[in-house]
């Protein structure tokens, strides 16, 4: 059993960045994160979901900031300057995370990494892919395709 | 070692294109009634050059086509066949039918299908007779030539001659081009010489002396007796790709020839062009002395005197190259005005990968943000106006400018060969539903940016497919109505205040706005007692909803995909409107950005946010006092503006930022006009100031938002939102106020 986990864990471990949202703590895969960025103001954008925040400028183009505490049904962040945008890319869209503050990097195996209950009461359940534990801690990493604006436009 | 090769032909595909336009040009000439043997000519001209490129790459199919479209050319240029519409009409479809043939053969996918058909019909056009000589001349390669008094124009013709001669004399004279497009006589003579048996003489007398020799020049010709059972034809083919950069004459000897039949000659002893200086001039040359001093004459077989040359030359004052060049062909080739060379009428032209442009457009583009911050911190720092910095700043503003027009420029393209897609368009719907359609194009030098030109094709397709289908009424229908049986759509391009306008119009029988409203309700995409005006009617084939396919045929409006149309259209920043009068056919006319870059705005402040309107769009602006004014519904509100009623937008309230207004008394409008004429006022808090702002595109990364066209980076720093004012006011009322309607039924 032992052996069986050191063995995988090389090719099964997957790295992650975590961060603070209210009192929460959530990370995403590291892979996907580019850059990690002071707050700066968006410009909002009209006709805009309320979790958008707005665009912002990026080296010269245009980023959209998703505040995630609203995406996840909480109370907006609120926008200081201890407050970072972790600019994210998933499959070609690049958008900004606002959030409280990053916290850390973890590397975790894929093993201790588990499916979070089928619980449809709790809105910020459809965008957690998975739950793990950490030093006591209970860490949720997101499904980062459901969080960004693209399909609340399309449903627009 | 496939590299170079391929690069070639990459080249030599660029190169049918244009040789494809100027075939569609000639034949619209044609079309138009220009019968001059020029014109012909082109044509001729340009599917022979296709041919010869092709069979130099070994594109068989591509030749094969080629040459009996050719042929039955040749019978026009020749006077033989009669240019009929019908011809013409079968000629545009050949050049269509090889524009896929060329597509086809880059492409290594299959030739198209119809094409034999279409050659059959085009040869049908020949008559029995006809056919029968191109037959003739397909089958035996036998033809008698007719020699036309220039020794350029290559025209023969296809009668049958009872003898074949025995022989032929060929007289060869390159020009100097012949040797700076790389080709060699040399190779020539032996290709030749592999052929038939031949015998040559260098003709040297044109030689000059030494101290007159230009060493750039040609001053050699070349007579061949050539022996043997060999075609005109194969003879022609050597010389196929130098006929226009030589003076050729061949002339059947129907005895054979005194001479008996030479081996192969001695071509090394050929001339070198280059000369050296020590030797004397006149002197006979050994066969291995190319490198020596003068032209001098190699020495031919039959003894041809290999004289020395003789020093006409000597006397001319000025031999230099540039005189000697213009002024030779026009004293060999009193014609040769005639048969222009193919490039020269162009200015040079360079090619560049389009990614190179790209990156420097988006490099301008830096540059402009760069400037505008720049600009913002000289501002702030509150120099004197006439500072040394503030001058600098100027002139270097200006220089951007500049720099920037440049780069736009560079990447702006005439919309011709997008409208002569399009004319091909017309041809295959009219020809596919039986209806006499002429396309009329204006303003086809129009340049519009050439990321613009491409986007476009699709809509445009789809509207002049639209146009023919639906907008003409079927001939016996027009007739009836006392118009002409043949059907006119037009295409046209022209420049707008800062946009280029693109319109597609029909002198059709218009929309039937009862048809339309109907099939509206039907698609429940209205409610059944709606009032709508003409317009809103028209717009409503914009509605996704309205483009199914069974409406098309029941339908005698537009709709079909309209909603594509229009999301691609407004996809690249453009809009696109209707006006159409009944029984007199119907207008589409797209507005679109000249660049997608850049473009000159009003910086204005709304509910503390900077926002951008573009500066094409505004008419003019005002401060608003309180009797301008008027409330006319219970949230709508008009102002009264030099004797018109203009609808009032708070851009506040509209985009979110905040709620409507009590009072507008005193704020700053914004007059904007629509492409259709419509005017709007649109309330903002002030104006900051007028300049060029970057378009950063908000689709890729965010997706449409109503009202709004792009994104800008401000001197801050800060993004601005770049407005649609037609947008906005369209989705703020008309066309909201149709789907609004729908949901209320």
């Amino acid at each position: 059993m032992t052996e069986d986990i050191s063995s995988k864990s090389e090719a099964a471990e997957v790295e992650l960045l975590s961060f603070r949202l209210g009192e929460e703590e959530y990370s995403v895969d590291i892979m996907s994160v580019r850059e990690i960025r002071g707050w700066t103001r968006a410009t909002p954008l009209p006709h805009a979901p309320t979790f958008v925040r707005g665009v912002i400028n990026l080296r010269g183009t245009v980023l959209p900031v998703v505040d995630l505490s609203v995406r996840l049904g909480m109370e907006p962040v609120a926008g200081d300057a201890r407050n970072v945008i972790i600019v994210v890319q998933v499959g070609g869209q690049t958008a900004g995370l606002l959030v409280d503050a990053v916290s850390d990097i973890l590397a975790l195996p894929r093993s201790e990494m588990q499916p979070p209950p089928d619980l449809n009461a709790d809105i910020s359940q459809r965008y957690i892919s998975a739950l793990t534990i950490v030093e006591g801690r209970m860490i949720r990493i997101l499904d980062l395709t459901s969080v960004l604006p693209q399909e609340a436009i399309e449903a627009a | 070692m496939s590299d170079p090769m391929a690069e070639i032909k990459t080249s030599f595909f660029i190169e049918c294109e244009e040789l494809l336009e100027s075939l569609q040009d000639a034949l619209s000439d044609l079309d138009e009634g220009a019968d001059d043997g020029e014109t012909i000519n082109v044509v001729f001209r340009a599917v022979h050059s296709i041919k010869g490129g092709a069979g130099a790459f070994g594109l068989d199919a591509l030749v094969a086509f080629a040459h009996r479209f050719e042929t039955v050319l040749d019978e026009l240029r020749s006077g033989r066949l009669a240019l009929t519409p019908e011809a013409v009409k079968l000629f545009f479809q050949a050049a269509d039918l090889l524009t896929d043939e060329i597509h086809a053969a880059r492409e290594g996918s299959p030739e198209p299908a119809t094409a034999a058909a279409c050659l059959q019909s085009l040869e049908a056009l020949l008559g029995e007779s006809g056919a029968e000589r191109v037959a003739e001349a397909e089958d035996d390669e036998v033809s008698d030539f007719q020699p036309m008094g220039l020794a350029l124009d290559l025209d023969f013709d296809f009668a049958p001659v009872e003898a074949p001669p025995s022989g032929f004399n060929l007289e060869f004279r390159p020009d100097t081009a012949l040797y700076a497009s790389g080709n060699e006589p040399l190779q020539l003579l032996r290709a030749l010489s592999d052929i038939a048996d031949i015998s040559v003489v260098t003709d040297t007398t044109a030689v000059p002396s030494l101290d007159a020799l230009d060493a750039e020049e040609n001053h050699l010709g070349w007579s061949v007796q050539i022996t043997g059972d060999i075609g005109e034809d194969e003879i022609r083919e050597v010389f196929e790709f130098v006929e226009d950069v030589c003076q050729l004459d061949i002339s059947p000897t129907l005895e054979t020839p005194e001479v008996p039949p030479a081996g192969l000659p001695d071509i090394d002893s050929e001339l070198r062009e280059y000369a050296h200086e020590e030797e004397d001039d006149g002197q006979d040359l050994e066969s291995e002395a190319q490198s020596s001093e003068n032209a001098a004459p190699p020495r031919a077989e039959e003894g041809a005197e290999a004289e020395p040359a003789p020093p006409s030359r000597k006397a001319d004052p000025s031999p230099t190259g540039h005189q000697a060049e213009t002024a030779k062909p026009t004293a060999a080739q009193p014609a040769a005005a005639a048969t222009p060379a193919p490039a020269a009428e162009h200015g040079a032209t360079v090619r560049v990968d389009i990614e190179r442009i790209d990156r420097l457009v988006n490099l301008v583009g830096e540059l402009v943000i760069n400037q505008a911050m720049l600009a913002q911190s000289v501002a702030e720092a509150g120099l004197p106006p006439n500072s040394a910095v503030n001058t600098g700043l100027e002139a270097f503003m200006m220089l951007t400018r500049d720099i920037q027009d440049s780069v736009m420029m560079i990447r702006a393209q005439p919309v011709k060969p997008l409208f002569q897609r399009m004319a091909r368009i017309v041809r295959e719907a009219s020809s596919a539903i039986g209806k006499d359609v002429r396309l009329k194009t204006e303003g086809e030098t129009t340049e519009v940016d050439k990321t613009v030109i491409e986007r476009l094709a699709d809509p445009l397709t789809h509207m002049i497919r639209n146009a023919v289908d639906h907008g003409l009424e079927a001939s016996d229908t027009r007739v009836a109505a006392g118009k002409p049986r043949e059907g006119i759509v037009t295409l046209s391009a022209h420049h707008r205040s800062g946009r280029v306008v693109i319109e597609v119009s029909d002198d059709g029988g218009g929309i039937n706005r009862k048809k339309v409203f109907r099939k509206a309700v039907e698609k429940g995409l209205i409610a059944a007692d709606a009032q709508l005006s003409d317009s809103e009617i028209d717009n409503l084939l914009f509605l996704p909803g309205f483009s199914t396919a069974d409406q098309v045929s029941a339908l005698s409006g537009r709709g079909v995909g309209m909603d594509v149309v229009k999301s691609s259209i407004q996809s690249l920043g453009g809009r696109i409107s209707i006006t159409s009068a009944p029984g007199k056919g119907s207008c589409f006319s797209i507005s679109l950005p000249l660049t997608l870059a850049v473009l000159d705005g009003m910086v204005v402040n709304v509910a503390g946010e900077t926002l951008v309107v573009p500066l094409s769009s505004i008419l003019e602006t005002a401060t608003l006092t309180s009797e301008d004014i008027r409330a006319l519904g219970p949230s709508t509100n008009v102002i009264h503006l030099r004797g018109a009623f203009v609808p009032l937008f708070d851009l506040g309230a509209e985009l979110g930022y905040r709620d409507p207004k009590n009072s507008y008394s005193g704020d700053v409008v914004l007059l904007t006009a629509q492409e259709d004429g419509a005017r709007s006022a649109l309330v903002v808090d002030s104006i900051l100031e007028q300049r060029q702002v970057v378009i950063k595109g908000l689709q890729q990364s965010y997706g449409h938002i109503p009202g709004v066209a792009a994104a800008t980076i401000l001197g801050d720093g800060q993004i601005a939102l770049i407005l649609d004012p037609a947008d906005l006011v369209q989705t703020a009322s008309g066309n909201t106020r149709a789907i609004d309607l729908s949901l209320a039924g």
